[in-house]
This record gives structure tokens, C-alpha cells and sequence, in this order.
């Protein structure tokens, strides 16, 4: 029998409080390995969708399985271990005073041995290419340097999956491009939030488009992207001049 | 924006590897309130008091000159103090008494002593928490302070205080810009209309992103408490270097209790 999927989000529906509804009943399968994009414009229900995967929003209609175990209050520690969130700005993910202590948070919530926090902390800061910044306070480094810093603290928790909100947002182009190396090399899975078609091109082989709190498209990234009447509806738009028939 | 390069808090800390630097943290804070409070419980009326000030005062110098933290910075650590002196300047004026007469002007006698007294006291542990400040991280700090068992909601406070005021102050720096670079200038009495709201816009901006952080902890498995790092045994030549300054003192107390 081959692996669970590492997400699986079966008929999922919500509403806030406010009666907002936001998702109307969502499918999506990640198998283990895969990197997908989820697409959509804005108030899409992107973000309401990744608040579900590791339970902080619940309630609705419809179940999320991360890798055969359901996100239910009784599992929340374990399932937040298994879906890694990568916020948008990462100084709401990075709050201790130092990045080495800020990247031991969710190994030492695990009740990890520190011998084993420490070493994971060292191999999560190298697979970010932020060797030897554990000392150092977050407000000393870079924007690009803190989001790479953000993804070490979820990888140190040797997460199923990872999952990050707008991965590309505020980064300089040289900033984009490192963070596209660290992400190609990480060998889990992927689930990127993003605007950034391009990007989405560059590191995900497959994309999900979202919008109005469903699934409107499931494909092949390339496919999905050359296909200008399903992004002209959606209001999603390829930057002036990129065309994705001729990016190798 | 360049004041805040490099941390507001941070400002205090004086890099160094001094014996004092290298003292585990809640045992300076142990120290530093211990020296204050044998300080304090110094009388003031007796006739010993200036002499065991000045015993006091030699061994907080001393304690600065090994930590090798400066004149310099000792003095100007001495101005958070303003506020204390200008209480102790009003003492001689307003308390009762025998009155005697200093330059013209008629003063009480017992205010004398006791301005004198509440200066000398705040100078001492004034002196004594900058040369803790200089030698201390203030993350060391709040490692110290926790393992001093501070309950740890406030523990959480004063990180977060210490990780945001930085972040904050830029948000503030860059409405400031904002403003100023639509021709804003906050010179007048109306232009609180436009520092209110912006005080406000700054709070609600702060309440969101308390909200969004408080969001990234849970989602990294936070559940109430920060999870520490282990916790070094301090050996007992630690303890000793760290209680000479307030056991130094003490012994200054005593010998002025005992000869007066």
C-alpha cells in the first residue's frame, strides 16, 4: 500500500462567526513529495483554507487528513508538527529574541531532548543556507534572511508538510532567487500560497486555483497558466512580458 | 530611522568578556537587588551613615572597574535618577523642623539629611543596575529572571516587549515619513487631530500583529509556556563572585551597626 497523502481536504466548508462565508466546500489531494500552488485572488478563501490545515480554524463542514490523521482537537499537537506554516511576514513568525532560539520553539514544544533540538536546529538553519546566525537577533538581518530564517523554524520540526503564504512577497530579486534554491531543494512537501505566477511556474509542477471558496481549476502549472480565459476570469495575471509557453 | 538600527533595548548592553560578563545572569540580579536593599536599610540619621555610604560607593566602583564598564557610561546611566533629584531638591524646603541657614536661605534640618540620604541610596543602586545593564544581554536578563521563577506570563511580556519595541518603532518612524513627506508639521497645538488617530492606527496595528504572531506560535505547537533552554548548574565560585557586592555592603552595614 502506497503512502497516505500528506493533505487531503475533503468537501470543506466554513463560514466566520461574522457570516462570512469563505470556503463552499473545498476538495484537494497533495500526494507525499509534490509541490502545489494554490492560486486564487484575493478573499479567495486561501488563507482561510491553510488556517485549516493544522486546525487553527475549525468547525465547518467537511474533514482535512494530514497524512491519515484527521485535524481534530485530540491530535492538534501532532498534526501542527506535521503541517509546517510559513507566515507572510516573518516578523509575526519570528518572536524570540534570537534566531537559534526561535528556530528550538517548536522542537522544544515537541519535549525534544536538547541534544537533539540542537542539532536540529543546526541542520534546519543549513538546509536555509543561515549557518551560523542562531546567535543573532532577527532584527539584524535582511528581509530575505528573516523569511529564510522563518522557513528553518517549521523545518526544524521536520514537518509532512510545508506550506507558505506568499513566499515571494517584499523580497528583492536576488532575495526571490535564493529562496527559490532553498524551497527546490527541500525534499518535502510543498503547498505555496501565491500571487506570483511565475514563481508558481518556477517551483511547482502542479497548481490549484481557488476562487470563491472552491476549487475552479486543478492542473498541470504550465497548463493551467497558458490558459488566458481561466485567468482572465479568476483576475489572475501573468507579469507584462512573461509567457509561460517559452520559460524552459 | 537610523536610531533604530541595531535595537533600542539593546543600546545599554556593553560588549565585553569581564568576570562580571561572564557571571550567570540571575545571579547579577540577585546581587543587584540584594546590594540595593542592604543600601536602603542603611539608617539615614546616623552619624555612620556617610562613612558606609562611601564604603558602599567604593565597592560599586569596584564592581564597574571590573566589569571595565566607564565613567562615562556610569554617569550617564545616572540620568534616569533626574526625577529622584528633583524630588530630593524639594525635601529640604517643604520638611518640618529645626531650620538652618545655608546660603541665605533657611532649610530644614532633618529634610537636609533626608534628601541627602534618598540621593545617596537612589545613586548607590542606580550606580550598581548599570553596571548589570552594561555586562548583561537583556535576553540574558529574562533567562534570569525566569529562572528566578518570575512567573512566566510576564516573562513573556518583557520578550515580547524587547523583540517588538524595535519593529514598532519602525512602523512608527515610517508613518512619521508619511506623514512629513505630505507637508505634516507637528509644531502646533492642532496637530494632535492627526496624532491621535495616529497613536490609535498604531495601537490597532500593534493589536493585529499581536494577533498574527500569537497565530505563528500556535501553529508551532505553542501551549501556554516557552519552552527553555536547558539551564547550566552554577558552580559555587559563581554564586560567591556574584554575592560579594551585596555581602561586601552588608559587612559595611554591620560594622557601622556595631562601632556607631
Amino acid at each position: 500500500m502506497s503512502a497516505p497523502p500528506s493533505l487531503l481536504v475533503e468537501d470543506l466548508a466554513f463560514a466566520y462567526p461574522d457570516g462570512h462565508q469563505a470556503l463552499y466546500g473545498v476538495d484537494l489531494r497533495v500526494d507525499r513529495g509534490e509541490r502545489v500552488a494554490l492560486l486564487g485572488p484575493n478573499g479567495a478563501g486561501k488563507t482561510t483554507l491553510v488556517l485549516h490545515l493544522n486546525g487553527i480554524l475549525t468547525g465547518g463542514r467537511g474533514a482535512v487528513t494530514v497524512a491519515g490523521l484527521p485535524v481534530q482537537r485530540a491530535h492538534l499537537p501532532e498534526v501542527r508538527r506535521r503541517v509546517g506554516i510559513v507566515f507572510q511576514d516573518p516578523d509575526d513568525q519570528l518572536f524570540m529574541p534570537t534566531v537559534g532560539e526561535d528556530v528550538a520553539f517548536g522542537p522544544r514544544n515537541l519535549g525534544l531532548p536538547e541534544d537533539e533540538v540542537r542539532a536540529r536546529v543546526d541542520a534546519a538553519l543549513a538546509q536555509v543556507g543561515m549557518t551560523g546566525a542562531a546567535g543573532r537577533p532577527p532584527h539584524h538581518l535582511s528581509f530575505g534572511q528573516r523569511r529564510r530564517v522563518a522557513v528553518a523554524t517549521v523545518l526544524s520540526m521536520h514537518p509532512e508538510v510545508l506550506v507558505l503564504d506568499e513566499p515571494s512577497s517584499n523580497l528583492d530579486p536576488a532575495g526571490r532567487r535564493e529562496l527559490a534554491e532553498v524551497l527546490a531543494a527541500l525534499p518535502v512537501t510543498l503547498l505555496m500560497v501565491t500571487h506570483d505566477l511565475p514563481y508558481a511556474l518556477q517551483l511547482c509542477p502542479r497548481s490549484v486555483v481557488l476562487d470563491g471558496g472552491v476549487v475552479v481549476a486543478d492542473g498541470p502549472t504550465r497548463e493551467l497558466l497558458t490558459d488566458t480565459d481561466l485567468l482572465a476570469r479568476h483576475r489572475l495575471e501573468l507579469p507584462y512580458g512573461f509567457d509561460p509557453r517559452t520559460v524552459p | 530611522m537610523a536610531a533604530v538600527h541595531g535595537g533600542v533595548l539593546g543600546a545599554a548592553y556593553l560588549a565585553g568578556s569581564s568576570p562580571v560578563h561572564r557571571l550567570p545572569p540571575h545571579l547579577k540580579l540577585v546581587a543587584v537587588l540584594g546590594f540595593a536593599l542592604v543600601v536602603v536599610a542603611t539608617p539615614v540619621h546616623a552619624d555612620w551613615a556617610w562613612a558606609a555610604h562611601g564604603g558602599h560607593l567604593a565597592l560599586v566602583l569596584l564592581a564597574a572597574a571590573v566589569a571595565g564598564v566607564g565613567p562615562a557610561r556610569l554617569a550617564r546611566g545616572l540620568a534616569i535618577e533626574v526625577p529622584f533629584v528633583l524630588f530630593a531638591v524639594l525635601l529640604p524646603f517643604v520638611a518640618q523642623g529645626p531650620r538652618v541657614e545655608v546660603a541665605g536661605l533657611a532649610l530644614s534640618e532633618s529634610g537636609l539629611v533626608a534628601a541627602g540620604g534618598l540621593l545617596a541610596k537612589a545613586t548607590l543602586s542606580v550606580l550598581a543596575a548599570v553596571v548589570l545593564a552594561a555586562t548583561t544581554e537583556p535576553r540574558a536578563l529574562l533567562a534570569g529572571l525566569e529562572r528566578l521563577r518570575l512567573p512566566a506570563l510576564l516573562v513573556q511580556i518583557l520578550m515580547f516587549m524587547m523583540r517588538y519595541t524595535d519593529v514598532v518603532a519602525g512602523e512608527l518612524a515610517r508613518m512619521r515619513v508619511a506623514r512629513e513627506s505630505r507637508g505634516f508639521r507637528g509644531r502646533h497645538l492642532g496637530a494632535l487631530r492627526v496624532l491621535g488617530p495616529a497613536a490609535g492606527s498604531l495601537f490597532v496595528r500593534s493589536y493585529e500583529r499581536g494577533e498574527r504572531v500569537h497565530l505563528a506560535m500556535l501553529s508551532r505547537g505553542y501551549a501556554g509556556r516557552l519552552p527553555g533552554g536547558p539551564a547550566p548548574a552554577v558552580p559555587a565560585r559563581a554564586w560567591l563572585a556574584a554575592l560579594a557586592l551585596p555581602l561586601g555592603a552588608a559587612a559595611v552595614l554591620a560594622t557601622g551597626l556595631l562601632l556607631g
